[in-house]
């Protein structure tokens, strides 16, 4: 009996099943596409508040070494109050946008073509790259006295620690990249009679470019961290000396003001980086 | 393609690669190996892995010269690469960058003949190897035999006189590597293209072959050769037959000779 069920049942399925596909029939609910969006972090968002809340308590029943600190509310408050409708806030922001920005692209329209050499011309590697080595491991602040006294202008000190900050990391990553080129990939290219130029030009830069992008996406936040330390200590401008003012002038929440908007404007260049590098490899997007 | 050129002769080859540092010997790889790879026929070289197959390739495609002896190709000595004798490599060497097309383009292109006369060519090859609906994809979104098939095309739109397929269908799932060896059997027996096919399964060295040349251990050189003489064109009932068996038998106890133990 429960076999008959069976084939019965079957029997029904098909010619519903066929008369929804067939043409001239009701369309069939075109079916919601299914993405992989994470579910809702809602544990997430409990940590967020909690450390707000965290915050606010310590410092208002002054925790040890809250006593001078503001809460959050105060720093928002300041914010708003102070800052967010003034001229020289926003432009504490572009004096700093610039000098990351130049820094940083100064160190890429250097410090690719040096890699693409080191790592392709063995007599070049041979003569520069102990030079190379010999200042890599200098941490990029303690060029700010040197910078000082090399450059006329501050701000062009400024730009220069900048740009040490990224120029090692990108020359050092495009390096690699060539040299580890995969020798099939030149080989056949070679083979198919592509000329050196053609080689450089279609083969070895598309090659390297994930290198660059790493260098890059590593750069951008070094540069960030120096131009901070540089605008503190050799600077009158920039979301690194407001900081540093705040302190100075003993109003603390000005500090919080300054750590939010610099971590803000990291957090953008980052993601500024990330949409050039999508854009540079086109071959990864699709997958 | 399917004339009669393609023929590598090599003599007394001998291949050594520098060791590590300057105290450790010069490792040699190849030593006294001589072979005559016929034009037409599809030579089937099989060895143990480590025993020297690549740097075979290697040389005959001329990326790589030999330290002694000669290697003539039609009776002219290599002296490096060219695009009359393409290798097909062991893992995939499509450019990841280039779409499927644009990486079948790149060898006429890369001579200097222009994107569009190049096109009709290379799309009807990438027809014929069942990828039109692909050739705008990136090699990642390829399946493994697809990326194959590519690499075919890719090398076949330059009109070799010469295939080297150095363990091409290495690292494919077993369904795709018989797919792929009908494949490749259907499309030399259709053109006949000289070919020198590099691998280290028995199986398919036989289901392939015209003639199988079998390597020693490393430093190696060709110690016997086969004639598979099952009759073309072949289909892979022909793995079944006595003769198949013979032939199977005749491969094993040469490739076994003389190692019996140390070899495990």
């Amino acid at each position: 009996m429960s076999d008959r069920s069976i084939i019965i049942a079957t029997h029904d399925a098909g010619p519903s099943a066929a008369a929804s596909t067939a043409p001239g029939a009701a369309k069939p609910p075109i079916r919601p596409r299914r993405r992989a969006w994470p579910t809702f972090n809602w544990r997430g968002l409990v940590a967020v508040v909690m450390f707000f809340l965290a915050w606010q308590l310590a410092v208002t029943f002054k925790a040890p070494g809250f006593h001078e600190i503001p809460g959050p509310i105060t720093v928002v408050q300041t914010l708003v109050s102070d800052f967010l409708f003034t001229r020289s806030y926003w432009e504490s922001w572009l004096i700093s946008f610039k000098r990351v920005l130049l820094g940083f692209l100064f160190a890429q329209l250097l410090g690719v073509p040096l890699g693409l050499v080191l790592g392709s011309s063995r007599r070049f590697n041979r003569i520069v790259f102990p030079v190379f080595e010999m200042m890599r491991p200098i941490p990029p602040l303690a060029w700010v006295p040197l910078s000082i006294l090399f450059w006329p202008t501050n701000e062009a000190s400024i730009i220069f620690i900048t740009f040490i900050g990224a120029f090692f990391i990108i020359t050092i990553n495009v390096y690699d990249g060539v040299r580890s080129i995969k020798q099939e990939h030149l080989w056949l290219a070679h083979s198919l009679g592509a000329s050196q130029l053609t080689i450089f030009r279609r083969i070895v830069i598309p090659a390297v470019i994930p290198s660059i992008a790493v260098g890059m996406t590593l750069g951008i936040a070094v540069t960030w961290n120096v131009v901070i330390a540089a605008e503190m200590i050799a600077s009158d401008s920039g979301l690194g000396r407001l900081t540093w003012e705040g302190y100075v002038s003993s109003t603390p929440p000005v500090v919080f003001v300054g750590m939010v908007s610099i971590g803000i404007a990291g957090a953008l260049s980052t993601l500024l980086v990330d949409v050039i590098e999508r854009r540079m490899m086109p071959w990864k997007r699709k997958r | 393609m399917g004339d009669t050129t393609g023929e590598f002769v090599g003599t007394g080859l001998y291949k050594s690669y520098a060791g590590a540092g300057a105290d450790t010997p010069a490792a040699p790889v190849l030593a006294d190996c001589s072979f005559h790879f016929e034009a037409g026929k599809l030579n089937v070289v099989m060895g143990t892995s480590g025993c020297g197959k690549s740097t075979l390739a290697y040389l005959l495609a001329g990326y790589q010269t030999p330290d002694r002896g000669t290697l003539l190709i039609d009776g002219e000595p290599v002296t490096g690469a060219g695009s009359d004798r393409l290798l097909v490599f062991q893992e995939t060497a499509l450019w990841p960058w280039m779409t499927v097309e644009e990486n079948v383009l790149f060898g006429p292109v890369s001579r200097g003949q222009s994107r569009q006369s190049a096109r009709p060519k290379a799309n009807a090859l990438l027809d014929r190897f069942g990828l039109a609906d692909f050739k705008d994809k990136y090699p990642s979104q390829l399946s493994g035999g697809m990326m194959r098939r590519a690499e075919l095309a890719q090398a076949l739109v330059n009109n070799p006189k010469v295939m080297i397929l150095d363990e091409p269908f290495r690292g494919l799932d077993v369904m795709t590597r018989e797919l792929m060896q009908e494949y490749y059997l259907k499309l030399f027996e259709d053109t006949r293209l000289s070919t020198v096919f590099i691998t280290a399964e028995l199986e398919e060295a036989l289901f392939l072959a015209d003639r199988i040349y079998i390597m020693s251990d490393a430093p190696s050189r060709i110690v016997k050769i086969i004639d598979v003489d099952l009759p073309r064109p072949r289909e892979i009932s022909c793995t079944a037959t006595r003769r198949y068996a013979e032939l199977e038998q005749e491969a094993l106890t040469a490739l076994y000779e003389g190692r019996e133990l140390e070899a495990l």
